[in-house]
């Protein structure tokens, strides 16, 4: 049923110019199965007439030298990475033809990670995964796939399942996965099985082709020289102890019923990229700068409160709207941790120069939404400085003498409103009403970039009328 | 508004993508997540990869699959990425393939902690993964750098087929400020030449293994010639008040932000203090550290680590003026105050 091949496939090199010594052979040795797989690969991409679009990826093992071989694209991989290879390369070149070519020990050790997160995402490759059950370029280790009993150079009195565990099946592994669309294990053994080794090969790269999904042939292969065995004798230990333990069958073939993926969209560049990154191409016009008035120009800001009550959120206001009236601004968190429930705080710089260290040390305003924040900061202030307080939740007195103190009950004032979460957007009203700081115009121009939900945007200038009000009728 | 109050680590993607960026591979960490998060929301619409992948193993070997491509492609991580990723920076560089890594430094070593540190310098300006190769290292200082040094980088890349990274800590990643978009403009993405298209006339080989020693030797000797003419070419720097300083103050990052307030009330208290903050780390540039010796009496570096730029900097002093140090760890932030305490005893 099969023409002869009377002449290499043509997706091989004609001279192995990559290679030293001779270069009409291969580095492999008498009787590997790495050769015959080769041919079947370089057949099938001649037959599907995929050859000029192939990329073989080679990884660490005996086919770290794949590239010596194939007329295609070529990759050579770190040990364990030509999953990870092969997805960067097919993303960026996504009508090629990715072949990852890898080992046992390459495959099922040291990348287990990156064939299984490969064939969970689907991505649009070939694996061919050589299992010949030991290390073979090394010089004869145990592999994953190494049999229990079975001797190694580092499993000297054979596999011991209480030591090294079980060899792991990696065609059962991956079918499990719902993206792969094809999965199948063949063998080398006897001529029938070589066929089907074949054909497994040819169907995966024409599913590639067809952008049907993942698809992954697992290919017991012989390693005389690393099993110390005859090539004849290697070709009866694949029969008689791999495929008892490694089923030689299709494991998962979902390709009919598997749609073709989308195709990728198309890069955008020039003003449509900048539309995207909301980047407006022609300058506005400079708004004539606000004035600061001299007491609080320059200021530095600390604003502290619980994880919740948006103080970042108001450094971020107060910061936008500070660049927006052309100053020079810097909005600095502590992060981490403590954003989720603890206490929370942030520093901003409004300024007319270059700001050095964006972390406010000695706040000339203070901002303290809750009693521990007054207690930590408000010692740190320069004497002079302006500290508006949450009088909702802070009992007590500020107890410096030296600083203008503004207390606000801006939690009662928000829960007035509807809403206790603005409370910061009061507090902004407050200080933009007591310092003049930033104009409140501006300030309703501004919400659009630093309120995410614009239909908040209402309750928010309201907020902020409520907290500028506030100052007024009580004349703080 | 051409000028957008932006967080440094969403400063650096929108860089990456005016910089013709075409592929992101990344795993999440702090204080770098927000690149990562940056990137999967401009990237797809913009037609671009985005692969949030299941290591910094797999991300960076995915950066050396689209690298090998001839296309620009990032990752971003921070310091316990970084480690992870130092494998594949070493294949990147022996294979000399163009790509921006992003680290934004945090407390180390180990777990450490998430707030900003510089103890990464070592391990990014040194090598870090095995071999003799060298990156290039961009130290930006603020949100605008990280944009523009990012997009710098990618040119800085493909010039040299070499990797380069963008070496920020926290407080830069995390703080918001300005950044101004107008002097950038959009590059086209492209595929160069030698990379691997898959295509008939793309038949390349993206390859670092020479198994005959002369042939591995000829190799990185075209390396070291390379890093050679980016040693000539590329340093990059700013200083403040040198000119009739006394006293230099020597930082990079967040902690160059201090050094200028430092320097300020130096200044204001009569001392004659100035700033050299070097804007990259590799190469450093030396001839104008060696100019600074001549006008200088004494250097004080100041960094966020026990101590690893300052060993360079010593390096190219050679003894001809004494190098102070003084270093925070663990996430801590030198105080204004406490530098300038430091800086009028040495005056």
């Amino acid at each position: 049923m099969y023409e002869p091949i009377l002449e290499k496939p043509k997706s091989f090199f004609d001279i192995y110019k990559e290679k030293s010594g001779d270069q009409t052979i291969t580095h492999y040795c008498p009787g590997c199965g790495h050769g015959i797989v080769h041919k079947y690969v370089a057949s099938a991409l001649d037959e599907l007439n995929l050859t000029d679009k192939a990329i073989f990826v080679s990884p660490v093992g005996c086919s770290v030298f794949g590239y010596y071989y194939f007329n295609t694209g070529n990759y050579q991989a770190a040990h364990g990475r030509a999953p990870a290879v092969a997805t960067g390369t097919k993303r960026v070149n996504p009508d090629s033809i990715v072949i990852s070519y890898q080992g046992d020990g390459d495959l099922a050790a040291i990348g287990t990670a990156e064939i299984i997160h490969a064939a969970n995402r689907g991505e649009l490759m070939t694996v061919i995964f050589i299992n010949n059950a030991i290390y073979g370029m090394t010089g004869g280790q145990m592999a994953p796939t190494t049999l229990v009993g079975q001797k190694t150079t580092t499993s000297p009195r054979g596999r011991n399942p209480y030591n090294e565990g079980y060899p792991v099946k990696m065609c059962e592994l991956i079918s499990q996965l719902n993206a792969p669309i094809y999965v199948e294990r063949v063998a080398l053994n006897n001529a029938a099985n070589r066929a089907k080794a074949k054909r497994a090969i040819k169907k995966a790269l024409k599913l590639q082709a067809e952008r049907k999904g993942f698809t992954f042939v697992e290919v017991l292969s012989q390693c005389p020289t690393g099993w110390k065995v005859d090539p004849p004798d290697s070709l009866k230990w694949i029969e008689e102890k791999m495929i008892p333990y490694y089923p030689v069958k299709v494991f998962k073939d979902i390709s009919n019923e598997a749609e073709p993926y989308p195709e990728p969209k198309k890069i955008v560049s020039g003003n449509e990229l900048l539309e995207i990154l909301g980047i407006k191409s022609e300058e506005e016009k400079d708004l004539k700068k606000y004035e600061i008035p001299k007491e609080y120009r320059n200021p530095k800001i600390k604003i502290a409160g619980f994880g919740g009550q948006g103080v970042l959120l108001l450094g971020v206001a107060l910061a936008q709207v500070g660049m927006m009236e052309g100053y020079n601004v810097t909005w600095i968190p502590s992060y981490g941790p403590e954003m989720r429930g603890g206490t929370a705080n942030c520093s901003v710089n409004i300024s007319d120069g270059l700001i050095g260290s964006p972390v406010v040390e000695k706040p000339t305003i203070l901002v303290a939404m809750n009693k521990p924040s007054m207690e930590k900061f408000e010692k740190d202030m320069v004497p002079g400085g302006i500290l508006f307080y949450n009088t909702a939740m802070i009992d007590e007195e500020p107890k410096r003498d030296d600083i203008t103190k503004v207390p606000v009950p801006a939690t009662k004032i928000a829960s007035d409103l509807g809403n206790i979460r603005v409370g910061n957007m009061v507090m902004l009203g407050a200080i933009i009403e007591k310092t003049k700081l930033l104009p409140f115009e501006t300030v309703k121009k501004g919400f659009e970039y630093f309120i995410s939900r614009k239909n908040l945007i209402p309750l928010n200038e309201k907020a902020v009328e409520a907290g500028m009000r506030y100052v007024r009728e009580n004349n703080l | 508004m051409s000028k957008e109050l932006l967080k440094g680590n969403y400063a650096v993607i929108k860089g990456a993508l005016l910089a013709g960026c075409v592929a992101y591979f990344g795993y999440p960490i702090t204080p770098a997540s927000e690149i990562a998060e940056a990137a999967a929301y401009y990237f797809p619409p913009a037609g671009r990869t985005f692969v949030q992948a299941e290591s910094e193993i797999a991300s960076i070997n995915m950066v050396y699959g689209a690298a090998g491509a001839g296309v620009r492609c990032m990752t971003a991580s921070s310091g316990p990425g970084i480690s992870l990723k130092q494998e594949g920076v070493s294949y990147i560089a022996g294979a000399e393939l163009p790509c921006v890594i992003v680290d934004i430094m945090r407390g180390g070593p180990g777990l450490g902690n998430i707030a900003p540190e510089q103890g990464d310098y070592h391990q990014v300006v040194k090598g870090g993964g095995h071999g003799n190769y060298k990156c290039v290292v961009y130290a930006p200082n603020s949100a605008q750098e990280m944009c523009d040094l990012t997009y710098k980088a990618f040119d800085t890349a493909d010039k040299y087929r070499n990797p380069v990274y963008v070496l920020a800590d926290g407080f830069i990643g995390q703080m918001m400020e300005q950044v101004d978009f107008s002097h950038l403009k959009p590059i086209e993405p492209k595929k160069l030449e030698w990379g691997v298209h898959g295509t008939p006339d793309s038949k390349n080989l993206i390859n670092s293994i020479y198994l005959d020693p002369d042939v591995l030797e000829a190799h990185n000797r075209k390396l070291q010639e390379k890093y050679k003419k980016i040693e000539e070419n590329e340093a990059i720097f700013e200083n403040y008040k040198v000119d009739d300083a006394d006293l230099i103050l020597i930082g990079y990052g967040i902690t160059s932000r201090i050094l200028r307030s430092v320097v300020d009330e130096a200044r204001n208290s009569g001392l004659k203090v100035g700033l050299f903050r070097p804007k990259t780390l590799w190469p450093l540039a030396k001839d104008e550290i060696n100019r600074l010796v001549g006008s200088a009496k004494k250097f004080l570096v100041v960094e966020m680590s026990n101590g690893q730029l300052v060993d360079d900097i010593r390096l190219i002093v050679e003894g001809k003026i004494p190098v102070e140090f003084y270093g925070r760890m663990g996430g801590n932030v030198p105080t204004v105050d406490e530098v300038l305490e430091i800086t009028k005893k040495l005056s």
